[in-house]
């Protein structure tokens, strides 16, 4: 299309999308919030009601960063589409020229850089409260640099098929959470691996996978659900 | 290349029509092979030299599990004939296989958790194997309280379609990962290209379980397919009219 009605190119729309984006959850800070605090208190529950021994802990933490990271980038998913349902703007999305696959993996890089990364900007200090050895934490970070974006990404797929449903919130859990788990596994099993003193590359490389994979695939299945999801 | 049952496929009635006359068969022979098998593998399948009596239930754990996952792989098929050709007949197929499949999932764990106690000494490890099939179980939950959750059945189709697709990739990780990962499950029991590593006496048994249990579930779908044709289709003349004569007939 070479008229005058699609004048701007597509770095630019993608651009708008980002920056919409981070306007809108900026405009609502409190959303913003929730989560982390919802994440801290997860965390907290942990060492009251199973046991404060920092033997105990030193095992348990990364299992908890990780089991907590999931559970409030749960949370977090309902926000990912439903508004933009709720004042129609998600149909004009649809409705774009620009390929959706493009502008969901902006959507997905913009919810992640306002979930996903205070999370890991967050997970330090609580890693620490749990008795990490502190020389593990880069470990640690690394494994929900890379792992966040996927549960991101496949969150999203969840988001998008329940977005038009009245009562989607438990569902987008049940939906979601199964397929999180591998990088669950792999994420917490990489720090373990590097407290055990065992090779991490392999590990590594089985996320990196993942990534890519959720990058590469996902956009393509939530593009899909989205489209049936405002068909009606 | 003759597309011309691809087609026929597409239309409900033939469906319910074919499944009638292929309904007998499916069920007679699950019944049959199940009945042979289970007889022969309980009463005289020789013992394990190491597990004693207690490797038998294989002959109902194999054909479950190996069930459960085809089971999935058939939705997905499926899946994708309902995403690219809009066929009435795959959603169906899925709404129909999607509690099947969660049902053979749950009992192959079952009975897993059952051989497990005297074998390794515990109902349940974490192991890579026996969590994917958890996963599988979750997935199958999944597609069932998302079409429950959608009334619109075309959006119900799509949405489940897609979600089927996306857990498609938790099969590979139950296939290969007793290959992949030093777990305490043991390999795989049948293999396309090797021969068994048990004797004929008693993977004769297990395979004619396996065929069994196929036949069966061929069966039961066809059940639940005819039955969901029927609900979906009552407006049209023809499940009318067979619903009229069912009733005056019983009268």
């Amino acid at each position: 299309m070479n008229d005058s009605t699609s004048s701007q190119s597509l770095s630019a729309v993608l651009m708008h999308v980002l920056k919409r984006e981070l306007l809108t959850a900026f405009r609502h800070r409190q959303a913003l919030i929730n989560p982390l605090v919802f994440f801290a208190i997860v965390i907290v529950l942990f060492p009251l009601g199973v046991s404060p021994e920092p033997a105990f802990l030193k095992m348990a933490s990364v299992g908890l960063v990780w089991v907590a990271a999931l559970l409030s980038t749960m949370l977090s998913l309902d926000r990912l589409f439903q508004s933009d349902y709720d004042d129609g703007s998600l149909e004009q999305l649809v409705l774009c020229p620009e390929p959706l696959y493009l502008l969901l993996l902006v959507k997905s890089l913009a919810h992640w850089s306002l979930t996903g990364l205070p999370l890991i900007l967050m997970s330090p200090f609580l890693a620490l409260m749990l008795h990490l050895p502190p020389e593990h934490l880069p470990v640690m970070l690394l494994t929900l640099v890379m792992g966040t974006p996927v549960i991101s990404l496949i969150g999203g797929i969840g988001a998008a098929l329940t977005v038009s449903l009245r009562s989607g919130g438990v569902l987008v859990s049940l939906l979601v959470l199964p397929l999180t788990i591998p990088v669950l596994i792999f994420g917490s099993g990489t720090v373990q691996a590097s407290i055990d003193g065992l090779p991490i590359m392999g590990h590594l490389a089985i996320m990196g996978m993942m990534l890519v994979l959720a990058l590469t695939l996902s956009p393509f299945a939530t593009a899909e659900a989205l489209k049936m999801s405002v068909s009606n | 290349m003759n597309w011309t049952l691809f087609h026929k496929l597409g239309s409900p009635k033939w469906f319910y029509d074919i499944a009638e006359k292929l309904l007998p068969w499916f069920l007679w022979l699950g019944v049959l092979l199940i009945l042979i098998g289970t007889i022969w593998g309980l009463v005289f399948a020789p013992q394990d030299y190491q597990q004693g009596h207690s490797f038998r239930i294989i002959y109902l754990h194999v054909p479950s599990a190996i069930l459960a996952q085809s089971c999935y792989m058939m939705m997905a098929a499926s899946a994708i004939v309902g995403l690219v050709w809009k066929m009435k007949i795959a959603d169906i197929f899925i709404s129909s296989a999607a509690p099947v499949g969660a049902a053979f999932t749950f009992l192959a764990l079952f009975t897993g958790a059952v051989w497990g106690k005297p074998t390794w000494g515990t109902w349940w490890v974490w192991d890579a194997r026996l969590t994917a099939m958890l996963i599988l179980l979750f997935l199958y939950f999944g597609v069932i309280s998302l079409r429950t959750a959608i009334e619109d059945i075309n959006m119900s189709a799509r949405a489940s379609s897609i979600l089927v697709l996306v857990g498609v990739v938790n099969i590979p990780i139950i296939k290969y990962s007793v290959e992949w990962w030093n777990t305490l499950h043991q390999p795989a029991t049948f293999k396309l290209t090797e021969k068994p590593a048990m004797v004929p006496e008693m993977w004769l048994p297990l395979l004619v379980m396996i065929i069994g249990i196929y036949c069966f579930f061929g069966a039961l779908i066809l059940m639940r397919m005819r039955n969901e044709i029927l609900i979906r289709e009552k407006r049209t003349k023809w499940v009318q009219s067979i619903v009229s004569n069912y009733s005056s007939g019983a009268k």
